[in-house]
């Protein structure tokens, strides 16, 4: 932990080896366009490089699930957005690497392209991604739970709206970076700035058609993911292939403007929602209508669609529920998952909703979520098992921290609070690609020194999972901290996990390294005062100590198509209060505190948890006030930089107060669920709803800009 | 990746005029602003010649009736600096302290010209047809304009041209003086009126114990954001009475826009006097599509960060 404080971490670009080759890619110019040929003789010719590749050189199709396998490492014969990778060489500095590139000739023929989803979806000529089963049409989900039709039939209050959420990307501050490294015997080490070694080994073995035993994936310190680095990516096959054959190892690192093109950030929807309500307020049927803007290529996009509508049956009792979710192709860098994925954008969209029925009912928005709220030991409409529930908790506990009651409706014109509560899974049911092998394990092992060996495949990017498996087998052990050392995110040494995605590392490594302990602790028997004593004693009777775990999710969620997706193990649950003030000569929201309460069943680190509650609300702080991938109409990016794509600096950020609710849950290892995802989704609602208290206008597009909020300001006026 | 070039590090102003004159030579002090450009194929240099070592560049001080500021001083100094808050304050607002540590007077006079369709990488500009500014030859915020109108995004200008400072100019032909808006050329494609071999050695602000100023920058984010619009405004009074009134706006054109405000000499300032500097600045002020915000906001910012400057001296309240 101290080493990311000091510096002294090693990053994947920190890391140089002998010989060292400098790989570079050269990216599409147009939107669309046919590749007709690619002349490379000029750069194989340029001083100092040493291999160029093309599409041509990785035919393999890949990509994270094995049903949407439609992305090349580099374009065959068709780009697909600006920004997309045509070819790739390595040289022996930085400076021959941009030469050899500059003597790339690429001869394009550039064809129409559609940026917008409704534009796609009218013009299924203009074929976006050419592995699309249909059109441009990436998924279709329509799932319909209870009388749906009936309940409206029924309701005292209908709301509907229609909401746009932007998209935003995850913006880690370490760009992606990968060295291939391949030895005399052709066996292959790729480092990684991933979040998914295991299914970074499964790519590379598949593309480059590489037996699996001959790869090994390592993955340095990473200097944040936030789901960005959740998928292969062009770099690391492309680094790969060049290290075999320039036979140097090759280091590709992107420029920042490359990770707004390899994105996979947060998908852009319009969403259009309808509650129907009880007078007292009690939720009758909810029902959505989502397009999905998907970007070029699938990603996680299935999941993405189901995630939509899946998520958004708890925290509260819905008795009937139907979405209906399209994502769809454009010419674009593709979307995927974000922190909260799939769900932040309709979390938004229904919890603004829920403020306008409350407001309608004229019930306080709190009480209102408070009448609704499921309880613990549920199972939901769309069949999901709910087990501990602590979000009535995390209603109180906002409510009281912040003063709502002296505050809500209360506060003068320009001020005003906003509540939004959310949910979300602490791992999925389901490994990505089907097989019944455990999703994480676990080993440890002992020794007379009293030290304590920790392997995990786990993925720690900045969440602290390795942190994690040291606390919970320092009290499964009765040991200290200090005497663990934590291996992991390394193929070949670790037992596999499947990555650092959907708040399933706490869940599922925490219950193997349970598991890895358990058999220990038989053999340690009373370890006393004296630690190293007792491994010693165990180690003389029973020989060397290694313990083994793994972790296995049972088959949860509904029985029907999709019913397993956004089943969790156990859910977590959330509330925010957001506090801000609206300057309505200009239109500036300023957002002064939020108060964080979280349901994460038991804290197993409670800075740990503090800190993700805070990153959480930081981050959906900035995509509501700051932050939009947008772009030009000839499909440029609009501001691929940092200076352009407004990230919240310090002063902007609100003061955040963590508020740690514990509910304890049986799956959880010793009762934990997921904190690093959840706490996201209520802080753009809650703002969206504070902005209402403050001077009465609802946003329902985001962001809140100052040109928005005024425009709206305008409208109310007139 | 910087391209390569050379680096000289002269020792007087004339060697670094000498130095200048070499074919792709530019100057270069904090480099907060050439680097990134050099660094995107934005601006161009076979060598740098470096202000480091030159000595007599970082003097700060208030002398006779003038404020003089060597051109190498550091925002950060100069935002310490008391003597004229309004210049201090801009100083303070720029960027983030760390580029305030090491970017100077001189090179924010010298700002390059910004704009959404320039300050990007080479790719970028490609993939968008580049423009009259990056080797193009069209203009992407004006339909068919034939000269280029990227912003003036400096936060200084503003303040010293409403302010009448002058700048010294070494030149191979003797120094000169002369008033700070006769360096901005209205041309966005080469903003600057100096020639290659000129260099700004210091600026002074003239000191009137009867004129205020203050500063208002609309921006996004609370620091590392350029203007989307400064609004400078410097009065001389003569007790309750305009002597004379300046207003100048920055992260609009090219250059520093000043409004037409003749007619309000003589004029009481009151409540009523600022409506009306603030109804002519925006109806002088027109912004652009050159910066990545919407201009129909930005022009209705106008008014009000005027009056937001009047209230900040304190004379708008009667």
């Amino acid at each position: 932990m101290s080493a990311k404080v000091t510096g002294a971490a090693r990053y994947t670009d920190d890391i140089v080896l002998p010989r060292m080759a400098c790989g570079r890619i050269l990216r599409a110019p147009h939107a669309r366009a046919r590749i007709r040929a690619i002349d490379v003789s000029r750069a194989l010719a340029t001083p100092g490089v040493l291999a160029v590749i093309t599409g041509r050189d990785l035919e393999t199709k890949y990509g994270i699930l094995p049903w949407t396998e439609d992305e090349h490492a580099l374009a065959l014969e068709q780009t697909s957005y600006v920004g997309e990778g045509v070819a790739a060489l390595a040289a022996i500095d930085e400076p021959s690497a941009r030469a050899g590139l500059a003597a790339i000739a690429v001869d394009y023929e550039v064809l129409p392209a559609v940026l917008d989803p409704e534009e796609a979806l009218a013009h299924p000529e203009i074929k976006v991604n050419p592995s699309a089963r249909e059109g441009n049409v990436s998924k279709h989900v329509d799932l319909s739970f209870g009388d749906v039709e009936g309940a409206f039939a029924n309701a005292d209050v209908v709301i509907e709206e229609e909401y746009r959420f932007e998209s935003n990307t995850h913006a880690a501050l370490e760009p992606h970076c990968a060295i291939g490294d391949a030895d005399f015997d052709g066996n292959l080490t790729l480092y990684s700035s991933t979040q998914v070694p295991h299914y970074l080994h499964r790519a590379l073995a598949k593309v480059l058609g590489l037996g699996a035993e001959r790869i090994r994936v390592i993955q340095p310190a990473v200097g944040g993911g936030f789901g960005g680095k959740s998928e292969p990516f062009d770099l690391e096959l492309c680094a790969a292939k060049l290290a075999l054959l320039a036979r140097r190892p090759v280091k590709i690192r992107y420029s920042r403007e490359e990770v707004f093109y390899a994105h996979r950030g947060r998908h852009a929807m319009k969403m259009r929602f309808r509650t129907a309500a009880a007078r007292d307020g009690k939720l009758l049927a909810v029902q959505s209508k989502l397009l999905i803007d998907g970007g070029a290529r699938s990603s996680f996009g299935v999941v993405t669609t189901y995630y939509s509508g899946q998520l958004l049956a708890a925290p509260y009792h819905l008795p009937a529920y139907a979405f209906n979710a399209t994502r769809v192709f454009t010419n674009k860098p593709a979307c995927g998952p974000k922190r909260g994925h799939g769900s932040v954008q309709p979390r938004f969209a229904f919890e603004c909703q829920l403020d306008e029925l409350a407001d309608c009912l004229e019930l306080d928005p709190i009480e209102l979520r408070r009448r609704n709220a499921l309880g613990s030991e549920v199972t939901t409409i769309n069949g999901q098992a709910i087990g501990s529930n602590g979000f009535r908790e995390c209603l109180d506990a906002v409510e009281r921290a912040s003063g709502w009651r002296e505050k809500f409706r209360k506060l003068p014109f320009g001020r005003g609070v906003g509540v939004a509560g959310s949910t979300y899974i602490s791992g999925t049911a389901y490994p990505i690609y089907p097989n019944e092998m455990p999703q994480s394990a676990v080993i440890v092992k002992l020794d007379r020194s009293g030290q304590v060996v920790i392997t995990s495949g786990v993925s720690d990017i900045g969440q602290g999972a390795d942190a994690m498996l040291a606390r919970i087998v320092a009290k499964e052990l009765g040991c200290s901290l200090d005497a663990i050392r934590v291996h992991s995110g390394d193929t070949e040494l670790c037992p596999v996990d499947l990555g650092a995605y959907s708040s399933r590392v706490t869940m599922m490594a925490g219950n193997a390294a349970i598991e890895a302990c358990a058999s220990l602790k038989e053999r340690l028997g009373d370890i006393g005062s004296d630690f190293a004593g007792a491994v010693q004693r165990a180690e003389a009777k029973f020989g060397t100590l290694v313990g083994v775990g793994g972790y296995r999710t049972k088959k949860l969620g509904g029985d029907y198509r999709g019913g397993s997706i956004g089943a969790s193990p156990a859910y977590s649950f959330t509330a925010h209060v957001a506090e801000v003030e609206v300057d309505a000569r200009t239109g500036f929201v300023h957002v002064t505190k939020i108060w964080v309460a979280h349901d994460c069943g038991r804290a197993i680190n409670r800075t740990a948890v503090a800190g993700q509650m805070e990153g959480s609300a930081a981050m959906g702080f900035g995509e509501a006030l700051f932050e939009s991938h947008a772009f030009h109409a000839n499909g440029v990016h609009r501001g691929p930089n940092l200076l352009d794509y407004k990230l919240a600096t310090t002063l902007d950020s609100p003061e955040l107060e963590a508020l740690i609710v514990e509910c304890p849950d049986p799956a959880g290892p010793h009762g934990a669920k997921e904190a690093g995802e959840g706490p996201l989704h209520p802080s753009i609602p809650a703002i969206a709803n504070a902005i209402y208290d403050a001077v009465g206008v609802r946003l329902r597009a985001l962001p809140f800009s100052p040109e928005r909020v005024l425009a709206a300001l305008k409208g109310r006026k007139s | 990746m910087l391209p390569e070039c050379d680096v000289v590090f002269p020792e007087t102003v004339e060697q670094a005029l000498e130095a200048l004159s070499a074919e792709g030579a530019r100057l270069i002090a904090g480099g907060t602003d050439l680097v990134p450009n050099l660094t995107r194929g934005v601006s161009r240099a076979r060598v740098l010649v470096s202000l480091a070592r030159l000595a007599g560049l970082d003097g700060l001080e208030a002398r006779g009736n003038a404020l003089h500021i060597g051109a190498r001083v550091t925002l950060a100094r100069l935002a310490r600096d008391p003597t004229v808050s309004a210049l201090s304050r801009a100083a303070a607002m720029i960027a983030s302290p760390q580029i305030r540590n090491t970017a100077t007077v001189g090179g924010n006079l010298c700002l390059d010209t910004r704009c959404v369709y320039v300050n990007q990488s080479e790719l970028w500009r490609g993939a968008n047809g580049f423009c009259i500014k990056t080797a193009g030859a069209v203009c992407h915020v004006v339909e068919g304009g034939k000269s280029c109108v990227a912003a003036s995004a400096a936060d200084l200008p503003p303040v010293l041209v409403a302010l009448d400072a002058t700048i010294d100019v070494a030149s191979p032909s003797g120094a000169r003086t002369i008033a700070l808006e006769q360096l901005y050329s209205n041309n966005g494609a080469t903003p600057l009126s100096l020639a290659p071999d000129q260099l700004i050695t210091a600026v002074s602000v003239p000191l009137d114990p009867h004129t205020r100023a203050a500063y208002r920058k609309l921006r996004v984010r609370q620091a590392i954001d350029f203007a989307l619009l400064g609004i400078a405004v410097a009065i001389t009074l003569d007790g309750d009475r305009c002597a004379s009134v300046r207003v100048v706006a920055g992260g609009l054109a090219p250059a520093p826009r000043r409004v037409k405000l003749d007619e309000l000499r003589g004029e009481r300032v009151d409540r009523a006097f600022v409506e009306r500097v603030a109804e002519r600045a925006e109806h002088a002020f027109r912004p652009l599509d050159n910066v990545a915000t919407d201009r129909a906001w930005r022009r209705a910012m106008v008014p009000v960060l005027v009056r937001d400057a009047f209230d900040e001296l304190g004379l708008s309240a009667s």
